[in-house]
Parts: structure tokens; C-alpha cells; sequence
């Protein structure tokens, strides 16, 4: 069995991520690290290959070639190989161009099962995964808590918000994971020294069809609308100021 | 009362084992830190053997996370050793030193060990960024988030080290995802910690390497700044917000560096054989802030780093009386080389770390000392030797001994002197807290504020790594408050109901917050003790 | 302009934010809404306007590719400007099928939509709401999701006007199934993540005990319970509830902090929030540097008051 996990190399939080002012794209110049969703990703791989087997387990990123670091800690964590798309002419790709060029990678690889992290850490709700499955024409189950892969179908448990679902699809199919899914493990020692040596193959635009036109655009940036005069209540009695609050819940209309 | 009357529940040799996995890592050479020492030795090995295996512990997230230093370095060292594209800020464009009161600043003349001409302004985390990409592109193999938690010694020989636990949590139990750490073997270990050193520690006691007199320590604590007007000189001031007399025992000074046109570093740094409770070296540094000297050159700017860390002043006296053991050798601040009345350490650890590496290389390790005792390291700290004592006396006494010897190479009347432990001095407590300022959020800010600076996400539900008494007097209680400049201690009030109501009448609980911690040692002075947390744990320094 | 609408519905009406959305685009242009499922003609007469309803059996389970089908099929039929959709588990997935099906733009978690210069333009926090992004596309038609509840549905809506969708479902649009559906009967209110209104409780509530007051006004507001670092250390409150940096990012409408000093550790946490209220009886704590209405005073006495006083309101 092949599974495939796409991952996302993203800035790392403690670098403080940044809109860079005159591309008005994130700051990408920094550290780089995994994104924390994606490990659970992962994670989930190295649990469905451990109970099959035998399978491997494929990452497979998009991202400038300093992406390679991140990349790499999947790898000490027990995947097997890994497959970066850089090139600059991707740069600045957008929802679209990035999933397009994912399921040129992917088509590549065949794989039987693809699984995503549930959020980009540093683009906050993309649906990649519905993008790319479309691309695919392979069904996709998203928000999944939990896995079960059988023969030839995975059934998922996914959280909605009006309870849970059990939704089944026949493989190939694509699967975006919850971080309620699993504890991603930290790579062991060996994991971290064997990594080096784990096959990394770097492809380019132009060795999955090309690089597409990005649909959407980043217009300006500005500060956040100010938060309105913040009010204060401090003398009176503890009905008084009950009162108040609720008169203020009232007139947000958060009541 | 001091603080060494209530000793940690910590003994020094719980960091020595012996090997007891049954499938470790075997490389030919291991270093321990992936700082200045350690990153210059892993070059050099790999420069010298570049067909052995040489791998590098680093328990921070990556190499220069836990990397804090002022610094302005002689550049000459590293040159010799890595070429001339390392990350600075280009050399010292000028230098003044002042004496601070509170209002004015008294310009003085340059002390001459201060003298900075031909050094060059650096930021070690991000040197220590570049080192590990030349140690890498060596051959070495770079293992960040990876703490060294014992010394493996076999037969009387240090055969490597084992690594942290990963995945425990509060009360030590294992998490679902835990990760035993290993036993990693070398043909000789190089421990390169830098201050406060976990493993360096144990293996001066197991082997018996104590120097004459005991370490002592200052505590820095640093912003960086990007600043609306540049700074074109390096400034370093003495006076205030320190006070002169002898009972405080305030040894310490600040400094103001330029970082390009738009950066600024400054810090304060301050010994830890102070005597008041109420002393807060983060405090002082928000003080120091609101000197007009300093409040123009910050004027329009913005705080864009914080850290703090520890630096071993006790120097020439404080030495091992050996540095290396069998596969063993002792680099850079672990071992207290750094020159104080210069304020310079790396360029010693560069060069204790490329000796170390040619001793290994050449399977010779007690060349190591004698590569040491020949080089300019000693011939420099031994110059010094007696300056820090010096001040015990209080700032003006220690000023006038400090300066006659550097006419007398050093030499003092009646011998050198001893450092005394950072924890026998005797506490007691003024007002000194009533000054601090409240933190403005602009130019002033509070500690948990600077934490967060720090970049520090660690993990809430790891086992505390502090070793301390948890119910004390409360004079030695809020000396801990004050200490940390990372708000892990707070006193644990009755009030609270989470405690503090169960300790005995003349003693107050101290509650401990673990993941604050920036790791910068400062405890292990003063009546605790730091042991290193999970691997990846503390600051993720990048400016500093 | 001519906007669809993607309206999702449940239990057999349309959700409200569905239509806040519908309001939002009749207010842009000529709107159209869209309902796909099995017996859902009744809701989509319910929502008003112009709605077309797709109703197939093989649409009955909420699953998003057959609805990709349905609405690129509309798209290409009618010639819309713009698909916009409420956030949620099953737009999302809609929305970016869709893009991928028509090679068409999506911008997501807006929290506005105007024209400007006949093009239109997205309004988008960023970066933990840190800063604003004015997006916009650069294709036809453009796809927008805008975060949830962002929009008021309009107060009456015109008399409905329902038309058959058609129905084009590809092979591989039916390869999901559902094997099982269950629903929350009574998980205990939202989890903090998807709740609107989050109280949370500090340090200064003295003890775990006293939790019970942060869990009665909670409940009251049909909210969440969240704790602070601090406490969560402490083991008053579960790690789960924490909300700040090492622990959950929330951005509810209404955050209320119960006896918190509010450091930057836990304000990163939730400064997303719409709505700040804080209770605490240190005037000089942080947190009122960011709350919209700061109430400095007991909270042991307010709080039950409070909780009264919504109880008797609801």
C-alpha cells in the first residue's frame, strides 16, 4: 500500500509570522518548520502502515527548497521517503495553483491513500484537500477523527457541528485529518540521524504539467479596525455592575 | 540567612550513569552544545577527520535558540577557523563608557580592558545559526531538540552521554507519545553547555577537576531594539541603577550596541553575589531604559527581542585544574573561560573548541591542556585574574584594586584572591522593589510580556525541571521572585488556595511556573538548581 | 452582479448563517440561493427570493462532491458572477471543489464583501486577527466563504420563488457514501473552538471549586467554559479548555474573563474575540487594556448576579 501525506513547510510561530509589506504575502524568509496539523497527518501514516505491514509512506510538499528542513523531520519520524515540488515559478501560488501542482505530484506517485492535515497553521482554514481530491477525481472525507483502512475502502468518523458522521469511500481516496486524531510522536534519536540518508527527490513545475496562474490576489493590507472606546465600571454595587453588563451584552447584541 | 542554607533536593553526580542501552548511537566524536565552543570544535573535526562521525547535541529547537550574549567579539579566531562570511554587524564604529546617576551620565575615559578597537558587534544567535550550517556542510551531524541529561562513564571513562526522555509529563508519567531517550556513545565526548553546564557539572566532581576557588555568576539579561535614529557607538555605562556600597555587593554595568543602522542591543548584567532580596536584574533593565541617556536612543523605536542568561565570572581562579579526564575535554563557558573586564567569552570558546578538536582528532587528550595553557586564553584570564573579586569590596574599592591591577598583570598583594559561592551571601531586604517601573507596554514592560519575546512555547505539562526547596523563609522566597527574570516563582499565598496556606508559620510555599523558563541559569546560583527539560524546551532566541 | 448563494440546510430549514449570507448578496446584487438535498423544496421556499432547489435522493447525505456537481452545473447554466457560502465542515469542502471544478478563485474566512470599482473585494483578518487583508480575484466566477454569523439574515424575506436545479452527478462524485449518522444530543454545549460565546476563569476565581460559577454563567449563555494556563497548571480545569498560546486559539463573539490578569500569553489566545468582557478586582491587571468593558469588582458577587439576571432575560 502507498500513502501519501501532503505537508506543509510554514514560518515558525516563535519567528513571528509577518506579512511582508511590499509583497503582501507572508513573510516565507524565516525559519521554516512543519506545520503542527500536518504532523498529525503523519502521524497517521506511520500508524496506518504500522498495522498493515507493509506500505509506505510518501510526503509530499510544495515549497521553496529551504522547505527541506521541515520536511525532513517527517522523515525521523519513520516516513519513508519524501518529494518536494520547488520551483520559484510557484511562488505565490494560491489555493488553486498550489493543489493542482500537489495532485500533478500525486498522480506521479499513485498512491492509495492521501492525507492532509486538517488547517494550513499559516493560512487558516484552506481546503486543500477538496481542491486536490477534485483534481484527483477521488472521493475525499475531511475532518476525520478517526481512520479505519481496510482492503481496498477507509471509513472516517468526522466531527460536524451537529455531531459525528461515518462516511466510507472506496480507495484511492483522500483524507483530511483532525488533530483530535492522534498524538503526533516525537522522532527517536535514530529516526533524527537516519533521516539524512531517507530518499528526498525535488521536482519541478514543469515535471508535473506546469505551474498555473494563481485565481485570487492580495489587494493591501491595513491595521485592524479599532476596537471602539473600551468602557470601564469600577464603583457600585455588584448588582449595579451586573446590570451594566447585561445592558452592554444587550447593545452588542451578543446576547 | 543565604540561600545555600537551603540547599536543592539535587546531587551533582545524579548526571553520571552508566551505559545501559542496548542498542546506542555510536559515533567517533560527540559534542555537547551547539554553541561557539562546540560548533568551532564539530568544524574543525570535520576539517581534521572528515572521514569519522561527529555528531552535536543541542537542547534547544535549533542551533542559536538558547545562544544569548551582548556581544561585541574579537573577530580574529573565528576568521582562522570558519573565513570571513560570518554574520555581523560590522566592526565597532566608537566606544564610550559612563558613569550613570540617576539623572546624568558622566562620561569616562575607557577602561583599558574594555578596549574594543578592531572587535566587531555580533548577534550569537544567529552566529551560532551559521556556525551549525558550516558545521553541517562538515560533515556533523546537527541533533537540535535533544538534551543531554547524563554522562555515561564506564570503568572510569566517559564513553558518552545519554539523551532526555521526550513525552513525560507533570508528574513524570508517560505520555502517549513518549520517546526514551538513548545512550549515545563516542570515542570522546566534548561537553560545550556553556554556563551552568548539567553534565559539566557532574564530571568536575566525578573526576575531581574543581579549580581553587568555586564559580560564581552574573546574570544578563538583554532587548533587542529597532530603533528610528542609529546608534554609531558601542556604550557601556557602570554607576546606576547599581549602588556602590559594599553591603549591596552590585557588581555590573549595562550596555548599548549598535546592530546595523536599525537595531540596538542593550542589557544589563549584574553578579549574582548580590545581598538584596529585592534586586530584579529585569527590573533594573526596565530602569535603566528610563535614562535619558538611554530613553533618546530608544526614542521612536520598538522592543523586538528579549532573553537572559548567565555568564561565569569567577575566571582565572575558577578554572578545572584540568580540562579534560579519559574521553573527556571541557570547552568554552561550561568551564568559565570569559574574560569580565573585557565582557568577552567567545572568542575563547572558538578557540578552546578548535584545540579540543585537534586534541581529539590527534587521540591525544591531554594536549588539550597544554594547547590551552599556551594559548592566549590563559595568558588573558590569567592578566585579570583578580578583578572580579575585587569589587566585593564595593564599586569604588573594587575600581581602584581593579585598576592597579591591570598595571600588575593582575598580580594582588597577598595572593589571588578566592570567589565566594553566589549563595553564601547573606540576604536581606530593602525598598529597592518600590523604583521598578510599572511597564508601559512601550517602553517599559513587564516579565511575562518578556517571555513571551523570548519566543518560549513550551509545553505546559512537562515535569518541572527546577530543583528547589518549596517552603523557605520568605526573605529567600521573594529573592527567587525577584531572581527569575522569567516569573517561574511566585510566592504561593494562603489567599491563592493552592497551598501556600500548609507551610509553617515563619515559611512561606513557593509555586513554580516551568514553563516560563528561558533556561538562563540564574537559579543553579543561588540555592536551586536548572536541570535541562525536554529537548526543545525554553527561549527560541534569534536576535540576541 | 448576479451572486449564488450555496444554502446550507438542516433539520429541514436553512441554517441562519446561510441566510445572512443570502441577505449580504441580495444587498450586492441580483442574488439566487441554492439548496441540494432530499425533501428540501419546503426549505428552500422557506429562505425567499429566487432559490434554486436541487432534490434527488442520491443528494440526501450532507456530502460535498455531488453538490460540487450541482452548483458548477447552475454556474455554467446561469452564468453567475459569484458563489458565496457560510463557513462550515461541508462549505468548505464545496467551495474548494468548486474552484478546482471551474478554475475559479476562492478567497475564505471573510468577514465582508464590497464592490469597488465595478471588482469585488473580500475584507479578511489575518494572522490571529492581527491584521486585515483585502483580497480580491482575479477570474470568474469569483468564490467566497465568509466566516460564520458574520451576516444577519434579512428581517422579512420576498415571497419564494423555487426552480429546478439540474442534476449531473459524475461518477466519482458518488463514491463517498455515509455509512452512519449520530447526533449530539447533549455533548455538553459547543466545544471551544466552535463556540460564539467562550467564559472563561482565572486565578482569581481562588479555587477550583468556584469553577461552578464560570460554568452557570456559560451555560446561561449558551457558551463554553475555558480556563487559563494558570489554573489548567494548577489542576483546576482541564488542559483541553486552555485557551492561550500553548494552548487553543478561540474567536467567539462574546469572550468573558472571569478573575484574569490577562498576560500576553493568554491574550493571544483569544484576541480575536468580537466581544471582551472582564471581571476582575485588580484595576491594573492587562486585561483591561484589551477588553471592551472592563468591570472591576468582586467577582464572586457579580458573576451569580449576572447569571441571574441572563436567565431571567432568556
Amino acid at each position: 500500500m502507498k500513502i501519501a501525506v501532503c505537508v506543509k513547510a510554514v514560518p515558525d510561530a516563535a519567528a513571528g509570522r509577518r506579512i511582508d509589506e511590499a509583497t503582501k504575502r507572508l513573510d516565507r524568509s524565516g525559519e521554516l518548520a512543519l506545520s503542527d496539523f500536518d504532523s498529525h497527518a503523519v502521524e497517521e501514516a506511520l500508524r496506518v502502515k504500522e498495522t498493515s505491514g507493509d506500505a509506505e509512506v510518501v510526503v509530499v510538499s510544495m515549497g521553496p527548497e529551504r522547505a527541506i528542513e521541515a520536511v525532513r523531520k517527517t522523515l525521523a519520524m519513520g516516513a519513508d521517503r519524501a518529494v518536494i515540488v520547488s520551483d520559484d515559478a510557484l511562488a505565490g501560488a494560491d489555493l488553486l495553483v498550489t493543489a493542482r501542482a500537489l495532485a500533478g505530484a500525486l498522480e506521479r506517485e499513485q498512491a492509495d491513500l492521501v492525507l492532509f492535515g486538517q488547517q494550513s497553521a499559516d493560512g487558516d482554514g484552506a481546503c486543500l484537500w477538496a481542491a486536490v481530491a477534485e483534481y484527483l477525481r477521488r472521493p475525499a472525507i475531511s475532518q476525520v477523527s478517526e481512520l479505519e483502512v481496510g482492503g481496498d475502502a477507509v471509513t472516517g468518523k468526522r466531527q460536524t457541528e451537529f455531531g459525528y458522521e461515518r462516511v466510507r469511500a472506496p480507495l484511492p481516496a483522500v483524507v483530511a485529518v483532525s488533530d483530535a486524531i492522534n498524538e503526533p510522536r516525537y522522532p527517536s534519536l535514530k529516526g533524527i540521524m537516519g533521516a539524512k540518508n531517507k530518499p528526498q527527490e525535488r521536482i519541478a513545475a514543469a515535471d508535473i504539467g506546469g505551474a498555473t496562474t494563481p485565481r485570487t490576489t492580495v489587494l493591501a493590507l491595513a491595521s485592524p479596525p479599532p476596537r471602539g472606546e473600551s468602557r470601564r465600571i469600577e464603583d457600585g454595587s455588584a448588582a449595579d455592575a451586573a446590570q451594566a453588563i447585561l445592558e452592554f451584552l444587550a447593545e452588542k447584541r451578543v446576547l | 540567612m543565604r540561600p545555600s542554607d537551603f540547599p536543592p533536593p539535587w546531587r551533582v553526580d545524579e548526571a553520571i550513569a552508566q551505559p545501559s542501552d542496548d542498542e546506542p548511537i555510536e559515533v567517533d566524536f560527540l559534542v555537547v552544545g551547539a554553541g561557539p565552543a562546540g560548533l568551532a570544535a564539530a568544524i574543525r573535526l570535520g576539517q581534521l577527520a572528515p572521514d569519522t562521525s561527529v555528531a552535536v547535541l543541542e537542547k534547544g529547537k535549533r542551533p542559536g535558540a538558547h545562544l544569548l550574549s551582548g556581544a561585541v567579539m574579537r573577530p580574529e579566531p573565528l576568521r582562522a577557523l570558519a573565513g570571513e562570511d560570518f554574520p555581523s554587524y560590522g566592526r565597532v564604529p566608537g566606544e564610550a563608557v559612563y558613569f550613570l546617576t540617576a539623572s546624568r551620565a558622566v562620561r569616562i575615559p575607557v577602561p583599558p580592558t574594555m578596549r574594543n578597537h578592531g572587535n566587531v558587534v555580533v548577534s550569537l544567535s544567529q552566529l551560532g545559526r551559521w556556525l551549525a550550517e558550516k558545521a553541517e556542510s562538515g560533515g556533523a551531524m546537527l541533533l537540535p531538540e535533544t538534551a543531554a541529561v547524563s554522562l555515561l562513564v564506564d570503568d572510569g571513562r566517559v564513553v558518552g552521554v545519554r539523551t532526555g526522555d521526550k513525552g513525560r509529563g507533570r508528574d513524570g508519567e508517560r505520555l502517549g507519545r513518549f520517546e526514551p531517550g538513548s545512550d549515545v556513545r563516542a570515542r570522546v565526548t566534548l561537553l560545550c553547555e556553556g554556563t551552568a553546564g548539567h553534565l559539566t557539572a557532574a564530571a568536575l566532581s566525578h573526576f575531581g577537576l574543581q579549580g581553587s576557588s568555586p564559580q560564581v555568576w552574573a546574570l544578563g539579561v538583554k532587548e533587542v531594539w529597532r530603533v528610528a535614529r542609529p546608534l554609531r557607538r558601542v556604550i557601556h555605562t557602570l554607576g546606576w541603577p547599581l549602588r556602590a556600597g559594599a553591603r549591596y555587593r552590585e557588581f555590573g554595568g549595562s550596555f548599548v550596541y549598535p546592530m546595523g543602522d536599525d537595531m540596538v542591543a542593550l542589557g544589563m548584567v549584574v553578579g549574582l553575589d548580590y545581598r538584596d532580596a529585592e534586586l530584579s536584574v529585569h527590573d533594573l533593565l526596565q530602569e535603566l531604559k528610563t535614562h535619558p541617556l538611554v530613553r533618546g536612543l530608544l526614542e521612536g523605536g520598538e522592543r523586538v527581542g528579549w532573553g537572559a542568561k548567565t555568564i561565569p565570572e569567577g575566571g582565572f581562579v575558577a578554572l578545572p585544574r584540568a580540562f579534560h579526564a579519559p574521553g573527556l575535554l571541557l570547552c568554552g563557558d561550561g568551564v568559565g573561560l570569559v574574560n569580565v573586564p573585557a565582557l568577552k567569552g567567545i572568542h575563547y570558546a572558538v578557540e578552546s573548541g578548535r584545540l579540543a578538536a585537534e586534541a581529539a582528532a590527534g587521540g591525544d587528550l591531554a594536549s588539550y591542556d597544554r594547547a590551552l595553557r599556551e594559548s592566549f586564553v590563559w595568558e588573558d584570564l590569567r592578566g585579570v585574574r583578580n578583578m572580579r573579586q575585587a569589587f566585593a569590596g564595593g564599586f569604588w574599592r573594587g575600581s581602584l584594586s581593579a585598576g592597579l591591577a591591570t598595571v600588575s598583570r593582575g598580580a594582588v598583594p597577598f595572593g589571588d584572591r578566592a570567589t565566594e559561592p553566589d549563595a553564601d551571601q547573606e540576604l536581606f531586604r530593602t525598598d529597592r522593589a518600590s523604583a521598578y517601573p510599572q511597564g508601559d507596554g512601550k517602553l517599559t514592560f513587564d516579565k511575562l510580556s518578556s517571555v513571551f519575546l523570548s519566543g518560549n512555547r513550551t509545553r505546559d505539562d512537562q515535569p518541572n525541571h527546577i530543583r528547589l526547596q518549596t517552603e523557605v523563609p520568605r526573605t529567600l522566597a521573594e529573592m527567587w521572585v525577584r531572581l527569575c527574570p522569567a516569573q517561574v516563582y511566585e510566592l504561593a499565598e494562603p489567599a491563592d488556595g493552592d497551598g501556600g496556606g500548609g507551610a509553617p508559620a515563619d515559611r512561606v510555599g513557593v509555586r513554580v511556573t516551568p514553563s516560563n523558563c528561558v533556561q538562563c541559569g540564574a537559579i543553579s546560583a543561588k540555592g536551586g538548581r536548572l536541570t535541562p527539560p525536554e529537548g526543545g524546551s525554553g527561549p527560541e532566541y534569534s536576535l540576541t | 452582479m448576479k451572486l449564488l448563494v450555496f444554502l446550507e440546510h438542516h433539520d429541514g430549514a436553512v441554517t441562519k448563517a446561510s441566510l445572512g449570507v443570502l441577505a449580504k448578496a441580495r444587498a450586492l446584487g441580483d442574488a439566487a440561493g441554492v439548496v441540494v438535498g432530499s425533501g428540501v423544496r419546503g426549505a428552500a421556499e422557506a429562505a425567499g427570493g429566487l432559490v434554486y432547489a436541487a432534490d434527488d435522493e442520491r443528494l440526501a447525505a450532507p456530502l460535498p462532491a455531488p453538490r460540487v456537481d450541482v452548483l458548477a452545473k447552475l454556474v455554467r447554466d446561469e452564468g453567475f458572477d459569484a458563489v458565496l457560502f457560510a463557513q462550515s465542515v461541508l462549505a468548505a469542502d464545496v467551495a474548494a471543489g468548486l474552484a478546482a471544478r471551474l478554475d475559479a478563485g476562492l478567497n475564505w474566512d471573510l468577514v465582508d464583501l464590497v464592490e469597488e470599482g465595478g471588482a469585488l473585494v473580500g475584507k479578511r483578518p489575518a494572522l490571529a486577527d492581527s491584521v486585515w487583508v483585502d483580497a480580491g480575484w482575479s477570474s470568474a466566477p469569483a468564490l467566497a466563504t465568509f466566516r460564520s454569523g458574520t451576516f444577519d439574515p434579512a428581517s422579512d424575506a420576498p415571497a419564494g420563488d423555487v426552480r429546478d436545479a439540474a442534476i449531473e452527478l459524475e461518477a466519482h462524485s458518488l463514491l463517498a457514501e455515509l455509512v452512519e449518522t449520530v447526533r449530539d444530543e447533549d455533548g455538553g454545549g459547543p466545544s471551544i473552538e466552535d463556540a460564539d460565546v467562550i467564559v472563561a476563569g482565572g486565578r482569581g476565581l481562588g479555587g477550583p471549586e468556584n469553577f461552578v460559577l464560570v460554568e452557570e454563567l456559560a451555560a446561561a449563555l449558551g457558551g463554553a467554559v475555558a480556563a487559563t494556563r494558570a489554573v489548567v497548571d494548577a489542576g483546576w480545569y482541564p488542559y483541553a479548555t486552555q485557551v492561550g498560546q500553548t494552548g487553543k486559539t478561540v474567536s467567539p463573539k462574546l469572550y468573558v474573563a472571569v478573575g484574569i490578569s490577562g498576560a500576553i500569553q493568554h491574550k493571544v489566545g483569544m484576541q480575536g474575540s468580537g466581544v471582551v468582557v472582564a471581571i476582575n478586582k485588580d484595576p491594573h491587571a492587562p486585561i483591561f487594556e484589551y477588553a471592551d468593558l472592563g468591570v472591576v469588582g468582586d467577582l464572586h458577587e457579580i458573576v451569580p448576579k449576572l447569571t441571574e439576571l441572563v436567565r431571567s432575560r432568556t
